[in-house]
């Protein structure tokens, strides 16, 4: 964190000067170690087994927070006969289909409530094959902001007995995560763990919260969903979420990253976490909300967010008696995420590529890939602040070097359109804690460089210009287009399209709350989250409060944060079941019983007016399901899912699987990586063998706090060219010795994708681990360089030495566990490059 | 836009501040040699503090004492959201700096945000349309509108070659797999909200960014 989000840091330093104490889990000594009261060096891609470990030590421990978990977590729920454990199947859980590699997930539902109605189709989680469907669409990401469909009235034993509860499903599955296996398979000693977990149970509870922050360094695995699952359930046994000072706490790496998750430029949702229909099974827009999330909890409501949405994009077309346009959406038949689009562009399906403030040549996975892939498009369009290298492969990418690509021969028409940077435009960024900041606009922009608004405002205007009378024109041509424009390049108003992202109402007055959308029509809203942005005709997100105001911690009128402008999600479970705070020093939010209404510091997450006291009557749908102690609003069923009976592709509980390439074989189970994850077998992206000798070292990849990412907007910058000026490898002075690497000189690191040189680090920064009885080693690499890309300083690529494989629920590629080989000297040039890798890919396979 | 903040001493505008080299700061007549900051270093004085100040340093202002304005921005690297404040003179931005309003960052930047009014103002930045031909090898230069009006060119070509309405089995699709597009987390929400509604009246799906990354 102090690496990469270094201002963000000064926050953890405060609380350290206030007594906090600080952990740092990383695989090797970075700056945050530094600053840390414990480095905890872990096996890159091992940390369900730290996790899971934690979990056991508090349930085997009896340390869990046991009034919130009992009321606000489905620990009481009962689990369905027919549900077998990972222990049971050696790693499988029931449901799993070899063939496809998917679960089908019916046998995790909850045993349902003898006294109740049946429960109704969950999720459209009926019949073999929708498991598939749903993992091959990444439908689990659709949960960003609501909860999957489940069971809203399960059996349930509140004494926490009976042996098929979530409470004591999760003692069996994660019993045999002890420290012993810690330090077998993560590499932690004992003793180091017992500080740990005694620290974060000791600093849980009535007046104290334990927060855990992560970023991609959980998230890049082939099991990363679970990577965050495990640490939720873990926070939800010690009551860390909803209260200050506590949560799992994603720290984002690119300024706009949340809001293009939340309006989401993502092949499988729609604004807000609605997902995108599916061919088949969402035919119109009864059949769509049927499946679309559940009918309880606020997610009730997705009718009137997403026709809200459809009346913002189709206005006048879009009537009750169309569907509100519903049929104009397209369709999706599985997946269609980034890699799959990759080897669409190879095998010549997709066409034309708009690149647009990102460089995948680069900063993807599988670089090879993604060059072939841009090699082989009819029209490329890259629109960035810098000529970066996804512009210019075909001139002077790696595989001209190697002889692979000719320019001649590349038929690939490549535009290239400079970009208005951040102060030539106006508009806002959603920051990692969901929190909306409008920026004023400085100066125009030079020459020929133009906002992105501006570019896909008049992109759309042309392409309008061009429809035709057509039926498969129709959705274009009754787009709703048309936004003021300002000054000499007709730049359409940021502020205009942020307040119809913030919605509209039947007045033609911005809306103040996502409550008041319409299932009618009568209301227009791009995104039904960010609902009352612009309350009362005024730009929240603009709003600065000096230094918070009165309430600097809160800061409430700093910007506006999504939803409802409220800064800590399920605030509710800050008090008491009874609506009183947990305790002084942990006061958020209460209930005033004199008024009749939630009050405190932050905006409250749930209904003002619903007292703690209040029991929803059968068959309540939307909100009114919810009880006066659910904190989980948008769960159908209000609560925190220590079990997850639906929604992920993997499974409904964390796992410990290796990765993908991994030089160990697992020590729980059988299965040895995530048996769902998404790999793809051809010949263009090929995988190390797992527990290859030829690729005997574990690699990482990682950020530098001098660089940006692909080094787009940082590689051209003197100062940061020369704080950080060449590409480097960490490695431990141990394996420098065993492979003859020396400081400062150069190293070659190999996968089966290719091979790249670095300069050698030799540091006790990285330290060899014991796993399994024997030496593990791993190799640290900064991903910051690129061979051009106007860069001052040039170095090779390193994603092109991973592999195209991806965790099975959001599809993102596991890039911060691979393996590898590590030799002195430079890397060949040419064609004798690829003969290097060929050889290491014959000698791995045999 | 808020006002600038006028040089180092808060309401003073240049004009009022004292003049350098007249005198030293305790009002004191000094001796220009006896004041030579080398002497004074030498002379054991410490080199931090008084001893380093000159005529010469008096006279220097920061770039922000004389900014026209100054926008009120928000950093463009990690997701932290630090605020910046931008001073534009003469139509260009001269400094880019950390805005001490700000409850999250207080007015701290890290090396990047500090350094980000390179970003901006660097001289090698590309300011031009650039265009290469199938099968070219170099670049050539395209004015913008023709750049505009050939890319929508192609994207109406391409969607109508490969639109697919139905598939084998008779289920709709109404969607396009020719057009694919990746980016957005560097990018504003209003653009990415444009972006994703004019791609899906498109059809085109296939519609990605960083956050799969």
């Amino acid at each position: 964190m102090a690496e990469c989000h270094p201002v963000g840091f000064q926050w953890v330093m405060e609380a350290k000067a206030r007594g906090a104490t600080v952990f740092h889990i990383d695989p090797r000594y970075t700056r945050t170690s530094a600053m840390a009261d414990v480095h905890l060096p872990i096996r890159a891609g091992s940390d369900i087994v730290l996790l899971g470990a934690l979990i056991n030590h508090v349930l085997s421990g009896g340390h869990e927070f046991r009034e919130y978990v009992l009321t606000y977590t489905n620990a009481a729920h009962l689990v369905s006969e027919d549900f077998r454990d990972t222990e049971d199947l050696d790693g499988l859980f029931s449901g799993f289909d070899p063939d496809g590699r998917t679960y089908d997930p019916a046998s995790w539902a909850y045993a349902h409530r003898s006294d109740a109605p049946p429960p109704g189709e969950v999720g459209g989680a009926s019949g073999a094959g929708r498991g598939r469907e749903h993992a091959e669409t990444a439908e689990a990401e659709t949960y960003g902001s609501g909860g999957a469909a489940a069971d809203a009235a399960p059996a349930t034993d509140p004494t926490l007995t009976h042996p098929r509860c979530v409470f004591q499903v999760l003692k069996r599955h994660f019993a045999r995560y002890t420290p012993e296996l810690v330090e077998r398979a993560c590499g932690i000693p004992r003793a180091e763990f017992a500080r740990l977990a005694d620290t974060i149970v000791a600093c849980s509870g009535r007046d104290r919260t334990t927060a855990w922050v992560y970023s991609v360094g959980w998230t890049q695995h082939t099991a990363g969903a679970q990577f965050i699952r495990a640490a939720a359930i873990l926070q939800l046994l010690l009551g860390n979420i909803g209260r200050p000072g506590g949560g799992i706490l994603a720290l984002r790496g690119h300024a706009s990253i949340q809001g293009s998750t939340d309006i989401p430029t993502l092949f499988n949702i729609l604004p807000g976490y609605l997902p995108m229909p599916h061919a088949g099974r969402h035919e119109d827009l009864d059949a769509y909300l049927a499946s679309a999330g559940p009918d309880t909890g606020f997610w009730g409501r997705k009718r009137a967010y997403l026709v809200s949405l459809l009346k913002a994009w189709w206005g006048e077309h879009a009537t009750a008696g169309n569907d509100f346009c519903f049929g104009h959406l397209p369709r999706l038949t599985g997946d269609h995420g980034h890699y799959a689009t990759v080897l669409g562009q190879i095998d010549g399906t997709v066409k034309g590529y708009f690149v647009i403030g990102e460089n995948p040549a680069v900063g993807s996975s599988g670089g090879r890939a993604q060059r072939f892939g841009l090699a082989n498009l009819d029209w490329l369009v890259v629109r960035d602040l810098t000529l970066v290298e996804t512009a210019t492969f075909w001139k002077d990418g790696p595989e001209i070097a190697t002889g692979e690509m000719r320019t001649e021969e590349i038929g690939t028409e490549v535009f290239f359109l400079p970009a208005a940077s951040h102060v030539e435009k106006e508009g806002t960024f959603t920051n990692t804690q969901r929190l909306l900041q409008w920026r004023e606009k400085a100066v125009d922009p030079p020459g020929d460089c133009r906002s992105d608004l501006w570019f896909f405002y008049h992109l759309g205007k042309r392409v309008k210009a061009r429809m035709t009378g057509d039926e498969i024109d129709r959705p274009v041509r009754e787009l709703a287009w048309d936004y003021p424009e300002e000054g000499p390049h007709a730049e359409p108003s940021a502020a205009a399209v942020l307040r119809e992202i913030g919605g509209i109402g039947p007045d033609g007055r911005a809306l103040d709350s996502y409550t008041e959308l319409r299932d009618d029509g009568s209301t227009r809203c791009g995104c039904w989250i960010y609902c009352g942005c612009y309350a009362g005709e005024v730009n929240r997100p603009a709003r600065r409060e000096p230094r918070g105001g009165a309430d600097p911690w809160i800061a409430p009128d700093w910007g506006w944060a999504w939803p409802a402008n409220r800064r800590i999600l399920y605030n509710r479970a800050s008090a008491d079941p009874d609506g009183r705070p947990w305790s002084p020093a942990k006061a958020l939010v209460w209930w005033d019983a004199a008024a009749g209404r939630w009050t405190g510091r932050d905006v409250p997450d749930c209904e003002p007016d619903k007292p703690p006291g209040h029991r929803p009557p059968s068959g309540a749908r939307a909100e009114q399901a919810l009880s006066g102690t659910d904190p989980f609003i948008m769960q159908a069923d209000g609560k925190g899912w220590l079990y997850a009976p639906f929604g992920l592709a993997d499974g409904p509980l964390p796992t410990h699987y290796e990765p993908h390439e991994s030089p160990v074989a697992n020590p729980l189970y059988g299965v040895q990586a995530n048996p769902a994850r998404v790999v793809y077998p051809r010949p263009d992206s090929p995988y190390n063998p797992p527990r290859s000798p030829r690729f005997p070292y574990v690699l990482t990849t990682y950020r530098l706090t001098e660089h940006h990412t692909a080094g787009g907007m940082s590689r051209p910058l003197p100062y940061l060219a020369e704080l950080q000026p060449e590409l480097f490898c960490e490695v431990s002075p141990e394996l420098a010795a065993e492979r003859g690497l020396v400081n400062g000189g150069w190293a070659t690191i190999v996968t089966s994708r290719t091979a790249i040189e670095a300069r050698v680090l030799v540091t006790e920064r990285m330290r060899p681990l014991r796993i399994e009885g024997r030496t593990v080693h791993q190799v640290g690499l900064p991903y910051h360089w690129g061979w051009g890309g106007d860069g001052l300083v040039t170095g090779d690529v390193a994603n092109d030495l991973l592999p195209l494989a991806l965790d099975p629920n959001v599809y993102i590629q596991e890039s911060k566990a691979a393996t590898c080989d590590i030799i002195p000297g430079r890397r060949p040039a040419g064609p004798a490059l690829r003969e290097l890798v060929r050889r290491y890919r014959e000698d791995g396979d045999g | 836009m808020v006002r600038a903040f006028v040089g180092s001493c808060p309401g003073m505008s240049r004009r009022d501040q004292p003049p350098g080299g007249g005198g030293r700061p305790d009002g004191r007549p000094g001796g220009r040699i006896r004041r030579w900051p080398v002497l004074r270093q030498l002379l054991g004085e410490d080199p931090r503090a008084e001893a380093a100040r000159s005529a010469r340093t008096d006279a220097l202002r920061p770039r922000t004492a004389d900014a026209d304005h100054v926008a009120r921005s928000v950093c463009p690297y990690c997701a932290v959201g630090c605020g910046q404040l931008v001073y534009v003179r003469d139509g260009r931005v001269t400094q880019i700096e950390g805005d001490p309003d700000s409850p999250i960052s207080r007015g701290r930047l890290c090396p990047k945000g500090a350094a980000s009014r390179q970003l901006v103002t660097r001289p090698t930045r590309r300011t031009r349309v650039l265009y290469r031909r199938p099968y070219g090898t170099e670049w050539e230069t395209l004015d913008l509108e023709t750049a505009m009006d050939m890319i929508a060119d192609r994207v109406v070509a391409t969607r109508r070659q490969t639109w697919q309405e139905t598939d084998a089995e008779g289920r709709v699709l109404r969607r396009t797999l020719g057009i694919a597009s990746l980016g957005g987390a560097t990018l504003d929400n209003e653009e990415n909200y444009l972006m994703k509604k004019l791609y899906t009246a498109l059809g085109a799906i296939q519609i990605e960014n960083q956050a799969r990354i």
